[in-house]
């Protein structure tokens, strides 16, 4: 079977890869790429574990193929902390205790930080709906939803005082 | 899984051609059924054919008061075009039910449709607002409408070498109102045990002009009760008229028992989300006047 060449943007980086036709784009970026923090939970786009964003656009980057990354951008939980800071999701993460075997945090901190990108503002019903598509079966999701509150409210604080 | 090819043409004709050369090649939208499929070994297409690169498939236009759906627009989008979402909000809504956000950033409704689940949550609204569907194969195009594609779960009448290009809404009267509304166990991520489209027209009077139901998860594949929009013109939309409607919902139903819910259960869910969904309808296509 043929490879294929794809181009593509990734965390900021032109990257280029091979992969065969029928490769997802997550077993591109844990295998190929080595960037092994999305995790493949099931395999089906039930548990978002692999949520990365594909041009601007959270998706199950296990139903994607990785052929179909070609000339788009690719963000994953890697490019999320801007060197040794945290993002505010992930601090809020750490602070609330939000997770306990940290598969699926990965996953939530991308959608998380996607939801936040947009509407800094969310209720907790936004909130809920917005992770319905991640899975969590180790913290009952409620310190995940507080920490994402707490983490909405610390970025509206630095966008007011910048 | 076995690798297909991967084709990513930038035309219709070109996805025609590759379709036609393999006949178990498969259109590529948001991957959501097709690469669940595939990974689980149900399905080994020699080929996979993403229709993401051709630009006309995606999107929403205008042609006067037609509304142009491209097949390959992901239902996120749809969100996105105001005039479409105040014209069809059940279709919107219904396609926005799918699956999760990252689901929906990648689903379509051709895909939701050309899967021809009998629970496809898109299509009961799309068959309500008599939506038709643009057909491209090797012989050029054809208009067929939605309820026409899925002829039983998992089949549809598309021949080799046909793929759906886009979703034509027709024109909307000015009292004009539509709705969708699901029954599910959980309240996200799961699958319809019942769904009701509805879309109503009125007249000045408040007089309901045409009516049409499409029921989904209850049948084989998603049907469109004549008689329940029958029962409903003609009227105000009185208990009475209600009554008959919801009658004959519930014997348009012929569902199976799963865990979802049984037989009994999901007839009589139909009846009850049948009525809430006109009253829906009904009460967008007032708050038009
Ligand atoms: C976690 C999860 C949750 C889900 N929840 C729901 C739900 O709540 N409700 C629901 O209805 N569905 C649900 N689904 C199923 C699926 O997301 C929908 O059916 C979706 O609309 C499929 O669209 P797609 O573009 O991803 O289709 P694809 O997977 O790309 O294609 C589906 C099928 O249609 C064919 N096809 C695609 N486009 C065309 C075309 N233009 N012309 C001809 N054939 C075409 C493909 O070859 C394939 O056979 C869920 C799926 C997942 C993974």
């Amino acid at each position: 079977m043929n490879r294929i060449h794809v181009n593509s943007t990734i965390n900021g980086d032109v990257t280029e890869f091979l992969c065969d036709p029928g490769a997802s784009l997550l077993d591109v970026l844990r295998d190929t790429l080595h960037l092994t923090g999305s995790k493949e939970g099931c395999g089906s786009g039930d548990c978002g574990a692999c949520t990365v964003e594909l041009d601007g656009e959270m998706v199950c980057s296990c139903l994607v193929l990785a052929a179909e990354a070609e000339g788009r951008t690719v963000a994953t939980i890697e490019g999320v902390a801007e060197g040794s800071v945290l993002h505010p999701v992930q601090q809020k993460f750490l602070e609330h205790a939000a997770l306990q075997c940290g598969f699926c945090t990965p996953g939530f901190i991308v959608a998380a930080k996607s939801l936040l990108d947009r509407n800094p503002n969310p209720t907790e019903t936004e909130v809920r709906y917005w992770l319905a598509g991640n899975l969590c079966r180790c913290t009952g999701y409620d310190k995940i939803v507080r920490a994402v509150m707490d983490a909405a409210a610390e970025l509206r604080q630095e966008r007011t005082a910048a | 899984m076995p690798s297909p090819a991967f084709h990513a043409p930038d035309t219709v004709e070109g996805v025609v051609a590759l379709l036609s050369g393999d006949p178990t090649a498969r259109p590529l939208g948001g991957g959501t059924d097709l690469i669940v499929q595939m990974r689980s070994g149900r399905i080994a297409p020699g080929a996979v054919v993403d229709l993401k690169r051709i630009a006309a498939l995606s999107g929403v236009r205008r042609e006067g008061d037609v509304f142009v759906i491209g097949a390959a627009t992901r239902c996120t989008a749809l969100k996105d075009n105001a005039d479409l979402c105040a014209a069809w909000p059940g279709v919107v809504e219904a396609a926005n039910l799918i699956g999760s956000v990252q689901v929906r950033n990648r689903a379509t409704m051709a895909g939701n449709l050309c899967n021809a689940s009998p629970a496809a949550d898109s299509v009961p609204a799309l068959v309500a607002a008599g939506a038709t569907c643009v057909v491209a194969g090797p012989a050029g195009t054809r208009e067929v409408a939605v309820q026409d594609i899925p002829v039983s779960p998992g089949k549809t009448s598309l021949a080799s070498g046909e793929f759906v290009v886009e979703f034509r809404l027709p024109a909307r009267g000015a009292r004009a109102g539509d709705a969708y509304l699901r029954s599910i166990p959980r309240t996200e991520m799961d699958i319809a045990v019942v769904g009701v489209g509805a879309n109503l027209d009125l007249d000045a009077e408040g007089t309901c002009t045409a009516a049409r139901i499409a029921l989904g998860a209850v049948a084989p594949t998603v049907v469109l009760v004549e008689a329940a929009g029958a029962a409903l013109v003609g009227t105000k939309l009185d208990d009475g008229a209600l009554s008959a409607m919801v009658e004959a919902v519930t014997a348009a139903c012929a569902p199976i028992d799963d865990k979802r819910g049984t037989v009994a259960y999901r007839k009589a869910m139909a009846g009850v989300l049948a009525k809430r969904t006109v009253q829906i309808a009904a009460e967008r296509a007032g708050a038009k006047a």
